[in-house]
């Protein structure tokens, strides 16, 4: 088989991790792809570059292919998510102080989101200045995690609290030197803001989105039509990689190449706490979040056009964009789950067959239809007790607009 | 034609090639010129000097701040446009190329901004070229010095001659293939193990 170069953005997180693997642990050299990993130091750049074809592909925020698609970003192209590299990752961290003044508000300290929240809520009713907080670029999905968290817990962003944006391994820093009260960021930031800064992690991405989508393979939708060979080994390798990170008996190892100066620059054992979701959480404390990190299981890598609604739905919210049919489907048009499907079918290997999927109403894991018989998914309730149904999108928009 | 009243902010972490731009646009009859070194300042700048173009390094990870930053400001009342226009692919290239994003408040004449960004451009080129040079003799210094210390090994071990040391070096190198430095480092390397 001849070797294709191929060149990928990556910013340190760990959910970078798949792409790593894929270099690392031989996956993408196995689909013929000579994998040239390449580390930014911003969102902005990733994105930049991804749409000069600087890279061919990038580790991309997934609402990220949506803002290009839908003409918010300078560089506007239409890009493309064929595949997703995980689900969860994210957390809430606040400062020791902001932790002090939420434990006195009933904070339970066991990463609650609704308890959480609405601590928060009385101690920014209470506080004479605005508090800060701090996410990683404007259309990610922190930023709409974060602010989906804080309405929620009837806190309004913008007005009651103050978010800005900063680059995930400035995070800690701000925390530290009072720059910042609080923060949404991907692993390893929370556990090295709890390990050098006295931060204390709050609530999860898991705990506010159960099995919820954060990071995708972004790339633009012509490069992607030119070469569709190309584009099913990059899925088939990013899925080898999610199988191979989602044992454990892997992840002693996993962290050590994580952990190097060219990926994460981090000790094994921080990195190492998101794959075992045991995590010191602020002041000695530990918690276990089994589904903190889902690199693979519960159809984790396949790309539900409904997702990518819900992020729309989000950036309508907050006013990014306007709510049409025409932003919708273009929305939608960015996650491609038939690419997905076309590129694993050779593997034999069992995908949902639907491409859409409503969000809220599990509890408990529960079965769906698989191209080779059920697929077993994982609880994906918000909590704050919401139902997305992509079938019903205006509603769901109407309502939030309204609360 | 230079346009001098066009209000021009830099953003530069190296204050070198910084001030490599800014003499630039200085010579260019730009007087309205603001350098600053950290995006931590931007707020405060923005309101005082209201820019029409800012330059941000790509390698500065504040980038992200510095665009949600404009997405909110008060000071800049419309949406801003970056590398002067999206339709300006081959311009957006090369000023990545070079490592410099550009910001440019929308509305303005891309007549006006054009050289601005092309000095720019030119000037970050020359900035890399530098430091490039300036690796490249710093690392000749360091070649030199490993090879003057394995030339002394090679004398007081064989007692040989400085040039036919020298000569020994440069024949094993071409036999090998490989660069003088290197085997030399490898002697060295060698004569630390295995010396007294």
């Amino acid at each position: 088989m001849s070797t294709t170069h191929l060149t990928a953005g990556f910013l340190p997180l760990l959910d970078s991790v798949l792409l790593v693997l894929a270099r690392e642990k031989g996956f993408a050299e196995a689909e013929g792809l000579d994998l040239n990993l390449v580390r930014e130091t911003s969102w902005a750049n990733i994105r930049d570059k991804a749409a000069l074809g600087h890279f061919d592909i990038a580790q991309m925020l997934a609402p990220m292919p949506l803002a290009a698609s839908l003409g918010l970003t300078p560089l506007a192209s239409e890009m493309i998510a064929p595949v997703v590299c995980g689900l969860g990752n994210n957390a809430i961290t606040v400062s020791a102080d902001l932790w002090r003044s939420m434990a006195d508000h009933g904070a339970p300290g066991n990463l609650a989101a609704g308890p959480s929240g609405a601590a928060l809520a009385k101690v920014v009713a209470a506080s004479r200045r605005k508090l800060r907080f701090g996410v990683v670029h404007q259309t990610s999905s922190h930023n709409y995690e974060l602010r989906y968290w804080l309405a929620a817990s009837g806190i309004q962003p913008d007005r009651d609290i103050e978010i800005v944006v900063l680059p995930p391994s400035l995070l800690p820093d701000a925390l530290g030197s009072s720059g910042l009260d609080g923060y949404c960021v991907g692993e390893p930031w929370n556990s090295i803001g709890v390990a050098t800064k006295g931060a204390h992690m709050v609530t999860t991405k898991a705990a506010i989105w159960q099995s919820s989508p954060d990071k995708v393979i972004g790339m633009r939708a012509d490069w992607a039509q030119a070469q569709p060979e190309r584009v099913a080994a990059i899925i088939r390798a990013i899925y080898r990689a999610g199988e191979f990170c989602a044992d454990p008996a892997n992840h002693a190892e996993i962290a050590q190449i994580m952990a190097k100066p060219a990926y994460l620059n981090a000790a094994p054992d921080i990195v190492g706490r998101a794959l075992s979701g045991r995590f010191e959480i602020g002041a000695g404390a530990v918690a276990q979040v089994p589904d903190h990190f889902i690199p693979n299981a519960s159809a984790a890598n396949f790309p539900w056009k409904s997702h990518a609604l819900w992020y729309y739905s989000q950036m309508v919210r907050w006013g990014e964009v306007t709510s049409s049919p025409t932003n919708a489907a273009i929305a939608a048009a960015c996650f491609r789950p038939d690419l997905y499907r076309t590129a694993l079918a050779p593997l034999e290997i069992n995908v949902p067959v639907l491409d859409d999927k409503t969000d809220g109403t599990h509890d408990r894991p529960y079965q769906i239809a698989g191209t080779r018989g059920s697929l077993t998914m994982g609880p994906d309730q918000f909590f704050d007790g919401q139902v997305f149904d992509p079938s019903a999108l205006d509603r769901y928009i109407a309502e939030q607009a309204r609360s | 034609m230079p346009i001098p009243d066009l209000s021009i902010l830099i953003i530069d972490e190296n204050r070198i090639r910084a001030s490599i731009i800014e003499d630039g646009l200085r010579e260019a009859g730009h007087a309205r010129v603001v350098v600053i070194h950290d995006v931590n300042e931007v707020g405060r700048t923005i309101a005082d000097t209201s820019p029409d173009v800012v330059f941000i390094d790509l390698e500065n990870p504040k980038r992200d701040t510095l665009e949600h930053f404009f997405s909110l400001s008060r000071a800049i009342q419309r949406p801003i446009a970056m590398f002067v226009d999206r339709s300006e692919s081959q311009m957006i290239e090369k000023a990545v190329e070079a490592g410099v994003s550009a910001y440019v408040v929308d509305g303005l004449k891309k007549e006006r901004v054009k050289p601005i960004l092309d000095m720019a451009i030119s000037r970050f080129n020359a900035f890399a070229k530098l430091t490039r040079e300036l690796e490249q003799a710093r690392s000749e210094l360091e070649d030199r010095k490993i090879i003057d210390q394995a030339k002394g090994i090679l004398m007081k071990t064989r007692g040989l001659a400085e040039a036919d040391a020298y000569a020994l070096l440069r024949s094993t190198a071409m036999n090998q293939n490989r660069r003088m430095a290197d085997i030399a480092q490898s002697l060295v390397t060698a004569a630390e193990l295995l010396g007294p």
